[in-house]
Order: structure tokens, then C-alpha cells, then sequence
């Protein structure tokens, strides 16, 4: 694997993650990042969405009309964003009724519009998909890294399985009420950017 | 870049292109959603069949036989006519209570506000379950109402006395999870099982009770447990059990038929 491929792949998991670095689709990541299981599918549907659209993008990227190039890329999105969504509607039933409504918000997700206008818009079909790739990957790591905290102390549990025994369930573990709300999130990725900053200075923005 | 940009931006040219975008679009996410169609109905009735045995108290034995054979073999669907509750017909195949809630000719406004809902269908599908003597031995009712954030969609699985309660089993909800999303605690589900709706002069009597068991004013076996830092949902949950086992529910239904479920009438 050349240095190049090395970098679009694995470069957005810590040196140009677009969760830590870019602050894109923090949304989604406050709302799915509850349980292991929603993450891992919702960074899975981010990563497949992502790649594919900057794929076919970038396979039409010289010949969109540049006046109307965001609503093609957001009707490329859109309806791979419907394809996913009924696939899980198919093959994961539990995963998508409690997915619900957000992985229909991958739409708006500014992480697969950030690639496809930054990336995908200039460069070929191969590089564009490894660069969807890579940031779901990175989207998917931040993700994975916040719903461990959130799951474990918050319902004492990983991939639904019992780590912490409840009180409820006659354990000894009192689960943390504030790691199970959306915004919890919002401690979880700031001490994340906070402690890859300190190891990464160069990320940190200047005044 | 400056002479091929500007022949991309004609207006015929850029017209063409999107609608050619569009119909390539419209195309997969057709194909995608007519193929997988038969998957995700399948998907649907296998959660909501499962659902139903666990009111009925057969989650065990689902999980041996499978759903589709236990649900085949035990549970028969029939529609009542919840105003007279009497048994009505009507095809459960093809039957949708919620569109049939928002269709004027086809339900009544709801008087009892608490529940949240405006109006209710005025026919219902609930499910007979037998045993294997082929006894009706329970009856799960379908029950809809607010809970804290948007409505909830449950069941009630009652015994064939229709007083008795074998489970309460929530199935859609947007409850917060940790808190009022544990009506799905298996723990919160059994404390159901074995408790009674109605008093002996037949008013309903089921109560949850907030701050513990103690606090039951009647009846240890008309109170339940209410969840703790959920009260609102609890609150929910009680308001709803309370509407559908009353006038403008099921209450006609259990009026004619407690009790009277094997008298042969049904087949």
C-alpha cells in the first residue's frame, strides 16, 4: 500500500479525524453513541454511504454543472441514504427500529457533503472511495469510543451484555443517568479533543 | 477549464443532466425498496407475532418451536367491535389500526383525555391464544398511549378470565433510555404477571404505585411497582392500561366475555 492510500485511509482516524479535528457530524454522534451496537451500525451505514457517494461523485465529478453541484451531490447522498436505510429495514430489523430516524439523518450529515465537496469533487473514483472509507473509519472510531463510555457506565453493559451488575437487577452498580441523555455525549468528545490535542499540539486552532 | 466550464453550464445541458441524475436515483432507491419489500414485512410480523407470545406468557416456548410455528399453532386474531364488544369481522391481514384511528368514518373521538390520544378505531384485533388442549387460556389486547415523550404501542396479556394479568409488553416507544424505556426491563415485566385488573364489584382496580409497595392504598395484587426515575412514564403506562380496560376500550369486551371465553361461542 502506497504512503498516499495509507493517508486517505487511516489519516482521518486521529490526524484528520472529522469528529475531533473538523467538529463535522457531531449530531448523529450525540444521538446513536448510547449503546455499542447502534454505533457500530451507524458508523458502518456512515462509512458505506460516504464512500459510495464520493465514489460516484468523483466518477461524474467533470461533468456536473457547477451551479447546480450540491443538489446532485445531495441526490446521489440521499438516495444511497435510502438504500441503507432499507437494507437494515431488511437484514436488522431491532438494529433499525432502534437506529430510527437517524440513519435517515445521514442526509444531512455533514461529513458525506464535507467529503464529496472537498475531496470527491477533485479527485478520481478509487482515491475518493478509500477517502469515504477512511472517514467512516474515523467516524466511527470517535463513535465507538464514546458509546463504550456511555454504554458501560451508563447502563453497565457493552454490546448489551452485562459488564457492571445494576442495582435494579439486585448488582451493586448505580448507573450514571447522565451518560444515558443525547448531550453526555457532549463531555464524552470534548475531553476526546481535548486529550488528542495535547498529544497532537498541531491540531489545536490558533487564536 | 474556462471553455468546458462553460459549456457545462448551459441550461439545457445542466437540465438534462439532473433529470438524468434523477431518474438513475430514482431507479436504485425503487429497486432497493421493491425488493426488499417482502424481507422488511417479514421482519415486521416476526417482531410483532413475537411480541404477542410474550404477552401470552409462550416466549419459552417460541423460542423452542419457533415464532411462526407457535404463533400458527396457538394464537387465533379476531376483531372485536370495541363499542359492543362483541366479535366482529374482518381481515387482520390487512388490517392497520393506526390508519383506521385517523379515519373519521372509522373511529370515534376519544373522551378521555389523559391518554393522548384524539381518537381510537372502533374495531380491534386482539389475539385468543390456546393452550394445548386447545382451551382458550389467555388473551393479548393491544394498547396505545402517551408515555413522556410520544406515544406507546404494547400489549396486554391477560389470562382467559380476562382479569388476570400474565404480561404488559411494550413494543414501540421513544421513551429515555435507562429511565422510561425500562417498561422493557424484563424485571419491570414480571412484577405484572399474576396481578389482577378489576376489583371484585368490577371497577378497575390496577394501580402502579410510586415509591415502592408500601404505598399500595388497596390491594398488593391490584398495585405495581412504579419504575424509579421514570414517573412520568409509569404515570403514562398507567393511564393507558386505565382507558383501554375502560368504557371506551375493552371494557364492554371483558363485561360480556370474563370468564365466559371457552363457552364455545367463538368457533
Amino acid at each position: 500500500m502506497s504512503t498516499d492510500t495509507k493517508k486517505v485511509l487511516f489519516g482521518p482516524i486521529i490526524n484528520n479525524n472529522p469528529i475531533t479535528l473538523q467538529v463535522l457530524g457531531v449530531c448523529s454522534a450525540l444521538a446513536v453513541s448510547n449503546s455499542m451496537a447502534n454505533a457500530l451500525v451507524m458508523s458502518l451505514a456512515v462509512m458505506m454511504v460516504t464512500a459510495f457517494s464520493s465514489m460516484f461523485i468523483s466518477m461524474i465529478r467533470n461533468q456536473i454543472p457547477s451551479s447546480v453541484r450540491i443538489i446532485v451531490q445531495m441526490a446521489i447522498i440521499a438516495s444511497l441514504v435510502i438504500v441503507v436505510d432499507q437494507v437494515l429495514q431488511a437484514f436488522s430489523y431491532q438494529l433499525s427500529k432502534s437506529l430510527s430516524v437517524y440513519v435517515g439523518l445521514i442526509i444531512t450529515n455533514c461529513i458525506v457533503m464535507g467529503r464529496a465537496e472537498a475531496f470527491a469533487m477533485k479527485e478520481k473514483p478509487l482515491a475518493s472511495f478509500l477517502d469515504g472509507i477512511g472517514n467512516g473509519l474515523g467516524y466511527g472510531a470517535v463513535l465507538l469510543t464514546v458509546a463504550t463510555f456511555r454504554e458501560l457506565f451508563g447502563f453497565g453493559r457493552l454490546f448489551g451484555i452485562e459488564i457492571l451488575p445494576l442495582i435494579q437487577n439486585d448488582g451493586w452498580y448505580q448507573a450514571n443517568g447522565l451518560l444515558v441523555l443525547p448531550f453526555s455525549s457532549f463531555f464524552v468528545i470534548g475531553l476526546l479533543i481535548w486529550a488528542v490535542r495535547t498529544k497532537k499540539p498541531e491540531q489545536v486552532e490558533k487564536d | 477549464m474556462s471553455n468546458s466550464s462553460k459549456s457545462k453550464e448551459t441550461f439545457s445541458r445542466t437540465v438534462i443532466f439532473v433529470f438524468v441524475i434523477c431518474l438513475i436515483c430514482a431507479a436504485l432507491v425503487s429497486i432497493a425498496a421493491s425488493s426488499l419489500k417482502p424481507l422488511q414485512k417479514a421482519n415486521k410480523l416476526l417482531d410483532q407475532h413475537t411480541k404477542i407470545l410474550e404477552a401470552a406468557g409462550l416466549s419459552d416456548v417460541a423460542a423452542k418451536n419457533g415464532v411462526d410455528a407457535t404463533f400458527e399453532k396457538f394464537v387465533m386474531p379476531k376483531f372485536i367491535d370495541l363499542a359492543s364488544g362483541s366479535f366482529t369481522t374482518g381481515d387482520h391481514a390487512i388490517y392497520d389500526e393506526r390508519s383506521d384511528s385517523r379515519d373519521v368514518a372509522k373511529s370515534s373521538a376519544v373522551k378521555d383525555r389523559g391518554v393522548g390520544l384524539r381518537r381510537r378505531a372502533n374495531k380491534a384485533v386482539i389475539y385468543l391464544v390456546k393452550n394445548d388442549q386447545g382451551h382458550i387460556d389467555s388473551a393479548v389486547l393491544p394498547i396505545v398511549g402517551m408515555g413522556l415523550w410520544d406515544i406507546m404501542y404494547g400489549y396486554i396479556g391477560l389470562e382467559a378470565n380476562l382479569n388476570t394479568v400474565k404480561r404488559v409488553v411494550y413494543y414501540e416507544l421513544k421513551e429515555t433510555p435507562g429511565l422510561g424505556a425500562e417498561v422493557q426491563n424484563p424485571k419491570w415485566k414480571a412484577l405484572w404477571k399474576g396481578k389482577e385488573m378489576f376489583d371484585k364489584n368490577h371497577n378497575i382496580a390496577i394501580e402502579i404505585v410510586k415509591g415502592g409497595m408500601a404505598n399500595c392504598k388497596t390491594n398488593k395484587i391490584y398495585c405495581v411497582d412504579a419504575l424509579s426515575g421514570a414517573t412520568l412514564t409509569s404515570r403514562g403506562v398507567n393511564r393507558t392500561i386505565h382507558f383501554w380496560l375502560g368504557d371506551e376500550g375493552y371494557g364492554p369486551f371483558i363485561a360480556k366475555f370474563g370468564g365466559k371465553l371457552n363457552n364455545g361461542e367463538l368457533n
